[in-house]
């Protein structure tokens, strides 16, 4: 199986680090261009994607094991209601971001923004790795441990 | 001109995808072809200025539900069955309900109407103090993350509870099914 395909995996090599610069790029430069948390996290989950259709689902699952990612999936919320509360314990409201840097509020707002972003996008990148992973390791099956 | 003359394009594309899609039984070309729609929609929302959604359809719609399509198939049919009931009732369903939206349009302000309710409410208010408050050249980044943060919020756990969902079913089925082979053997 591993001698077929070969422009196929070569590609994928060459795309996958690419793939993942590029969400990346979306997901920090969300702020002056199109793209945030929910673009880059789907990009950045395409980059496993790919690689798991092209070099197996035990390969992909070696990078990015199913532990991990469903602890991302969680995560991404935690950052995002985390970054709210952590405003409020500024002594300011609820996911106001001016708590970050007082003296310069539109700072605060680019920090929580960045922040909130980021959660969105773990999330997102998560949900989407693990929805694949569920339907892939349905047709030849994997243990339950990896669950 | 030309924008008129982009849109009716697509817009005739858009249809005889769909129309290809209904008309076709194999699946895995079915699936390309909501694919190929997905595209089209998100080059009419280019056409339409608002790329950061059109980045998403293209993403999501094109990219991502393609991928879970095609999982689902691999773990289904590749053909859909033959059609044996008529498609009278079908027809008229779709044809009452694509009248009725047709007449809620009637209401709808006109395509690129400056009077129209969504320019007139919080819209120019956002636009005229996002560069001052948050001073983020993206008014969409500024007006999702920050203005909008609660709903984002919201959207991030309608999100995760719907990977949470998919992950419950999915593996519960798996267990049940490894269980059921396991009383087989004995």
């Amino acid at each position: 199986m591993h001698h077929h395909h070969l422009i196929l995996r070569v590609v994928t090599k060459l795309l996958a680090g690419t793939i993942i610069l590029y969400a990346l790029y979306v997901q920090f430069h969300g702020d002056f261009s199109p793209g945030g948390g929910f673009q880059a996290g789907v990009i950045m989950a395409v980059a496993f994607i790919l690689y798991g259709i092209v070099f197996g689902l035990v390969a992909v699952q070696q990078v990015f094991p199913p532990w991990l990612v469903h602890k991302l999936v969680a995560l991404g919320v935690l950052i995002y209601a985390g970054t709210g509360v952590y405003a409020m314990m500024l002594g300011y409201e609820f996911l106001d971001y001016g708590a970050f840097d007082p003296g310069h509020p539109s700072h605060g707002q680019h920090n929580g923004i960045l922040a909130v972003e980021l959660g969105v996008g773990v999330t997102v990148t998560g949900v989407m790795i693990a929805i694949y992973y569920a339907f892939a390791g349905r047709a030849p099956r994997i243990s339950d441990e990896d669950w | 001109m030309t924008e008129t003359i982009i849109n009716f394009i697509l817009f005739a594309m858009l249809i005889s995808t769909a129309f290809a899609i209904v008309r076709m039984t194999s699946l895995f070309a079915v699936i390309m072809l909501a694919s190929v729609f997905s595209l089209l929609t998100a080059l009419l929302f280019v056409t339409l200025d608002a790329v950061d959604v059109a980045f998403t359809e293209a993403a999501v719609g094109a990219g991502i539900s393609t991928v879970l399509m095609l999982g689902t198939m691999a773990l289904t049919a590749r053909h859909a069955k033959p059609q044996t009931q008529s498609n009278a009732i079908p027809f008229l369903v779709v044809c009452v309900t694509g009248a009725a939206l047709i007449y809620g349009t009637m209401d709808m302000p006109n395509f690129g109407d400056p009077n129209a309710p969504a320019q007139v409410h919080v819209a120019p208010e956002y636009l005229e103090r996002s560069i001052e408050e948050i001073d983020v050249p993206n008014v969409v980044t500024a007006i999702l993350a920050s203005y909008r943060g609660y709903d984002t919020l919201g959207e991030t756990a309608v999100v995760f509870a719907a990977g949470i969902g998919v992950l419950l079913l999915l593996s519960g089925l798996a267990r049940r099914r490894k269980e059921d082979e396991e009383e087989g053997d004995i």
